[in-house]
């Protein structure tokens, strides 16, 4: 940050007024406390070992402002929003435009009975204590400094809790909108997620930007999933050439529980999600379904971990990439297996495909077991596309644009085919033809 | 009905239960061999390498390579990145030089090395003087720092083989030794290969000229003796054009209760249309049953597939030593060339083993095989460390990954950490990897037929590592299959 | 009593459970030296069960007034005893050993038949001919010898090497656990003859079967119906065919059955 006119603690010292939630003693901890160690740590560097493969060095020339700190938001209308909106009216809506909750381009009417959700900057400014134990207790191991500083300047994000036994019909749309109007901006999210005992909902975090304008997005996702829960988790990617986003997603799950991640990137100068997920009660399940698209210098770099604590769980990790142009992508996929884990059921897998000869793959399947009574596999493929088959179809008088777009969608046919919901579905098939459309 | 050679050769080779070897618990290698020998006094500073090199009567070139080596280690710090956890080596503590004593230099023959030596190496099964008069393996064995026999040479000679110690490679061909001493293996390249570079006393040196093809197996037996000395050998092997060599090397020590360290280098190159194999069956002293002594492994092995369609493998069983740091790699620079990796790691009681491979892919058309099997049992830990690197100019690169980990007890750990790198999209890349346990179901199919328990596990496992058992010369793979069985002693039941 | 000599499989009021599972609730039965008995019954009666705890697995809870084999406690013997005396399993479901060899299976496990018989272990040649005379019985090619324990076999394949190992060890009490589902009627005629050449006045065989075709092939000497982990009735070969005709519905109306209802076969 040496260029950068303030530094992060100078920041935070001169926006301590605007931060929500000022009469939270515990929270003001919590803040001194990451910036604390924030500045004892700084950003990491390559020479972290999760931070091998990205290096943001050159983000860091960059200068953003904090969104909140800037004195006239920018304005958005229903109509920038409109095609960022699922196939489905009835969806009900919550947008944040900039790192901040907007009501007005909102639609919580349809919001299904059992399903709660609030501003986080709003709950902590009137019913700030609830969540002392949810943030104090989010902290995850080893944050890195990206972390440190959501946690230091978290503004405002969703805060959904679905009731003991809720079935919610319906998925809810949380729209992270980025302006790009004025000054670069970085915006500091922080979503809480509770899926009650008993209860089954999908929650779709959706980000994107209105141009290519540099921005920066620090998000940290936190999931409580209580015992017996089902959540499926969306979190899709499609922001500007100029977008930068680090995300934390933080999972906990309770005995019988079953959390399904779906992460798809397909747009964004850099994204780098650190997906974390303990399963921590017996007989849980968790699934990670991951999609990424890269091309032009976009670089992805997806660090997930799961962590089987207790017995009789199982994990299934299907995480493929597609990266074309200059684009890299980065896949780490650490499966931990405690002592006690026996009987765990863990699989991993991998598969990337090379479309470009300047695109670059680094991949990390992981495995760190100390219980012997297990089943634990993982796989990791790079390659190209077969060009025999290209050929094949060339031959049957498809053009090679085409061809290529075939063939790519049917890699990327499973992990768009795990989708459960229909409309997010159909967004996937739609992107990564037009991503490939040249 | 009639038998071939290759049906009995089919059995014998798996046979894998071997009554007299299970029942033996004891590490057979632990005694020590009493003989007068001269120890450097314990310390390392410039003046221990000037003498080191002094001792071994070298030319000026090679201590100024050592000092320069000395130089760069004083600026490195000990890796900490492996899944190992032991107690700071003090570097201080440790004698540098330890030789047996002998009034000439080296002896011409067999009949001039002390008798008691040659007794060691045949209680470890290593006949010298047999293996001279039988057709067979070429042996030479380093004893603590020094080369003490070289057998065989004269055979070799005549087709301009050269298998000779370090130490007389420098003397009689320095020209070989300079040519390719640390083009594969800087001296400033890890913590551990420097430390070798600086004060390394004795190994192999393998020179096979062009069109050759070395018509038996090469074989080092390394043997650490004497108490608190440090091992550092160091092995170069160059294969030129078209020729083909395979090397075995074996390691024992004796108990003893504090650790001692093993960090020697292995270079080998390989010219164009040129095939290098080497099997290493590492029993270095793995400590007693509560992980008191035994050998720290910390060992840089690397190949360079330098020509054209060169040919680099390397077998490793790994059973002993405390700790196991290696990571014998190949770097593939020629087009077409391949590079081989197959291992099995078994760590038993307190052992860690953090071992793997890297396969560097710079030429076009190269290709690799990793096939790693990781047996843990008790409390230790076995870790498979691999990088798979193409380069952007690796038109049609590829390699095949697969580490399978077999577990005993809840209280080992078995990790899997590859690195897959690939700037070059017509490459392709496969890495598999499992982790499991014997099943029930498996282990009463073979009790219904009558096998033991431990009988039922020891084929099992065999079963298991076979895959890379096949890729060792016959008698590496018998002995392979006995260690395994020793080693899993107590673990199973 | 020597142990070659002939041996009987004394059963009374047999108990097995799996937690609060109860699998067999009473089997009797005897077997003397030289006589095929059939166990017949729908799916779930507990005919798998039975051949299990006669090889030893320890999966289950058992009690039995007695559980003997040639006059020794089989609950007191581990499964490599029991083989050693000369039980052979044949299973149901064979399982996978990557990197064993069927023909380094075979050795280890002869010679410690053998071994445990006093007999002299069998070197490589004089083994290999003894295999290779029993592979032309079942007509297996010879590279199935070398291919790891059943790693990707066919069904049949599976079975035939069953079949194999039977004829090799030449067990005194060959249980077959449904070794003629998946065979073809070439291998069913297979099964047969190897059994056929087994037969003697000293050899015993259960045959547990879910149809009465293999029986046309091994004439059984006794048919018993489990059923619910009894055995419901006992008769001899008509038996079978009674059940070829009517299925295993009739069952439900016999007196005396376990009241449970039964799916028709």
């Amino acid at each position: 940050m040496a260029t950068s006119p303030v530094t992060p603690v100078e920041e935070y010292q001169s926006l301590l007024g605007v931060l929500p939630g000022q009469d939270l003693a515990w929270l003001r901890d919590l803040r001194d406390g990451a910036l604390r160690r924030f500045s004892d740590r700084g950003y990491p560097t390559p020479r972290d070992e999760a931070w091998k493969y990205t290096n943001i060095a050159p983000l860091l020339k960059q200068s953003f402002i904090p969104s909140f700190s800037v004195e006239q938001p920018h304005k958005v209308l229903p109509t920038d929003i409109a095609t960022s909106l699922f196939a489905d009216a009835d969806m009900p809506l919550a947008v944040f435009v900039d790192g901040a909750f907007n009501s007005a381009l909102s639609n919580l009417s349809a919001l299904p009975p059992g399903v709660e959700l609030r501003s986080l900057r709003e709950v902590l400014d009137h019913d700030g204590a609830s969540l002392e134990s949810l943030l104090v207790g989010m902290t995850p191991q080893e944050p890195h400094g990206f972390i440190e500083l959501n946690t230091a300047f978290m503004f405002d994000g969703a805060c959904v809790r679905i009731a003991p036994d809720t079935v919610a019909e319906r998925p809810l749309h949380l729209l992270y909108v980025s302006s790009g109007a004025g000054q670069p901006v970085a915006s500091y999210l922080r979503n809480l997620m509770i899926a009650g005992r008993g209860s089954r909902a999908a929650v779709i975090e959706h980000y994107v930007s209105l141009g290519d304008a540099a921005a920066l997005c620090n998000v940290a996702t936190h999931c409580m999933i209580e015992p017996g829960a089902a959540l499926e988790h969306y979190k899709l990617n499609e922001e500007g050439a100029g977008a930068h986003h680090f995300a934390g997603l933080y999972v906990e799950q309770a005995r019988d529980s079953r959390y399904v991640s779906h992460n798809v990137a397909v747009g964004g100068r850099m994204i780098r999600n650190d997906l974390r997920c303990v399963l921590a009660g017996e007989g849980a399940e968790c699934v990670l379904n991951g999609l990424y698209l890269g091309r032009g210098r976009e670089h992805i770099d997806n660090q997930t971990s799961v962590e089987h604590r207790v017995p009789h769980c199982s994990s299934r990790e299907w995480y493929k990439g597609v990266l074309d142009g200059r684009a890299r992508g980065v896949f780490s996929g650490h499966v931990m297996v405690r002592q006690d884990a026996q009987k765990t059921d863990a699989q991993q897998m991998n598969n990337n495909l090379l479309l470009s000869d300047e695109a670059e793959v680094d991949t990390r399947p992981q495995l760190e077991i100390y219980a012997d009574d297990v089943k634990c596999s993982h796989g990791s493929t790079v390659g190209q596309l077969n060009p025999d088959v290209l050929f094949y179809l060339r031959a049957r008088g498809i053009d090679e644009i085409q061809a290529r777009r075939l063939l790519v969608t049917a890699f990327a046919q499973d992990v768009v085919g795990r989708m459960a919901i229909a409309p997010v579905r159909e967004w996937a098939e739609r992107l990564i033809t037009a991503r490939l459309a040249r | 009905m009639i038998l071939t050679p290759w049906d009995v050769r089919k059995i014998m080779g798996e046979t894998s239960r071997n009554l007299e070897h299970l029942i033996d618990r004891e590490y057979k290698a632990g005694f020590v061999t009493d003989v007068e020998q001269e120890i450097f006094p314990p310390g390392l500073s410039e003046d221990i390498v000037r003498q080191i090199s002094a001792k071994k009567g070298e030319p000026e070139f090679m201590l100024e390579w050592r000092l320069q080596a000395y130089r760069h280690w004083l600026t490195m710090s000990e890796p900490r990145w492996a899944h190992v956890n032991y107690s700071p080596v003090d570097y201080q503590s440790i004698s540098y030089f330890s030789q047996p004593k002998q009034d000439k230099d080296r002896p011409k023959s067999l009949d001039e090395v002390d008798p008691r030596l040659i007794e060691t190496y045949e209680k470890l099964g290593i006949p010298l003087r047999e293996q001279e008069m039988l057709a067979g393996v070429a042996v030479d064995a380093v004893f603590d720092s020094v080369s003490i026999a070289t057998t065989y040479r004269g055979k070799l000679a005549e087709l301009g083989i050269i298998f000779c110690s370090f130490s007389e490679a420098v003397r009689e061909h320095p020209e070989l030794v300079r040519k390719y001493l640390g083009t594969v293996v800087p001296p400033g390249d890890n913590f551990f290969a420097s430390l070798n570079s600086a004060v390394f006393s004795d190994g192999s040196f393998v020179y096979v000229p062009p069109g050759v093809r070395c018509p038996m197996e090469l074989s080092t037996y390394f043997r650490i003796n004497a108490a608190n000395t440090g091992q550092f050998e160091r092995t170069l092997i160059i294969a030129d054009e078209g020729a083909y060599v395979s090397y075995l090397e074996g390691c024992t020590a004796p108990m003893r209760d504090e650790n001692q360290l093993h960090a020697a280098v292995v270079e080998l190159v390989a010219l164009d249309n040129a095939q290098i194999k080497y099997s290493t069956v590492q029993n270095w002293y793995p400590g007693d049953e509560n992980g008191r002594g035994g050998i720290y492994n910390f060992v840089t092995k690397r190949g360079l597939c330098r020509g054209i369609n060169s040919h680099i493998s390397w077998t490793q069983v790994e059973t002993g030593s405390a700790i196991t740091w290696k990571y014998p790699s190949v770097v593939l620079q020629g087009d077409n060339a391949v590079g081989e990796f197959y291992s099995v790691a078994l760590v038993n009681n307190y052992q860690q083993a953090d071992t793997g491979t890297k396969m560097s892919h710079v030429g076009r058309n190269t290709r690799s095989t990793i096939i790693s099997k990781g047996v843990s049992a008790g409390h230790g830990q076995n870790t498979y460390r691999g990088l798979v690197k193409v380069l952007a100019g690796a038109e049609g690169a590829r390699n095949y990954t697969e580490c399978d980990s077999l577990l005993f007890g809840d209280r080992c750990g078995a990790h899997t950490f590859p690195y897959i790198e690939v700037k070059n999209r017509a490459a392709q890349v496969e890495h598999e990897a499992t982790t499991s346990r014997i099943s029930d179901d498996q282990l009463f199919y073979c009790m219904q037929r009558g096998l033991s328990r431990e009988d039922a596990i020891s084929m099992i496992v065999n079963g298991f590592c076979k895959q890379v058992f096949k890729k060792l010369p016959m008698e590496f793979a018998v002995e392979a299959q006995k260690l395994l069985g020793i080693s899993l002693e107590g673990a199973v039941g | 009593m020597s142990i070659t000599a002939a041996k009987a499989l004394r059963i009374r009021n047999l108990h097995a459970s799996v937690g609060d599972k109860r699998i067999l609730n009473g089997i009797d039965l005897e077997i003397r030296p030289g006589e095929v008995h059939a166990i017949m019954g729908p799916n779930g009666s507990g005919k798998s069960t039975l051949a299990q705890i006669l090889a030893g697995r320890d999966l289950y809870g058992i009690t039995a007034d007695e559980f003997s084999y040639g006059g020794k406690d089989l609950l007191a013997m581990k499964p490599e005893e029991r083989a050693r005396e000369g039980i052979f399993l044949a299973f149901q479901y064979p399982v996978e050993i990557p990197g064993v060899s069927t023909v380094t299976l075979l050795k280890e496990s002869l010679n410690a038949i053998r071994r445990h018989r006093g007999e002299a272990e069998l070197d490589a040649m004089d083994f290999l001919t003894i295999v290779k005379r029993k592979l032309a019985l079942v007509e297996m090619r010879e590279e199935f010898l070398y291919r790891s324990v059943n790693e990707s076999f066919s069904g049949g394949e599976k079975k035939r090497n069953e079949i194999l190992q039977m004829a090799v060890l030449e067990p005194r009490l060959a249980i077959l656990d449904e070794t003629d589902s998946g065979l073809d009627i070439d291998a069913l005629k297979l099964l047969a003859d190897g059994v056929a050449k087994l037969r003697g006045p000293d050899r015993s065989f259960i045959v547990i079967t879910h149809y009465q075709r293999l029986l046309e092939y091994i004439v059984p000497d006794h048919v018993h119906i489990l059923a619910a982990g009894q055995i419901v009735k006992s008769g001899g070969r008509e038996l079978a065919l009674e059940i070829e005709h009517q299925g295993y519905a009739w069952l439900e109306r016999e007196p005396g059955s376990a009241g449970r209802p039964l799916a028709a076969s």
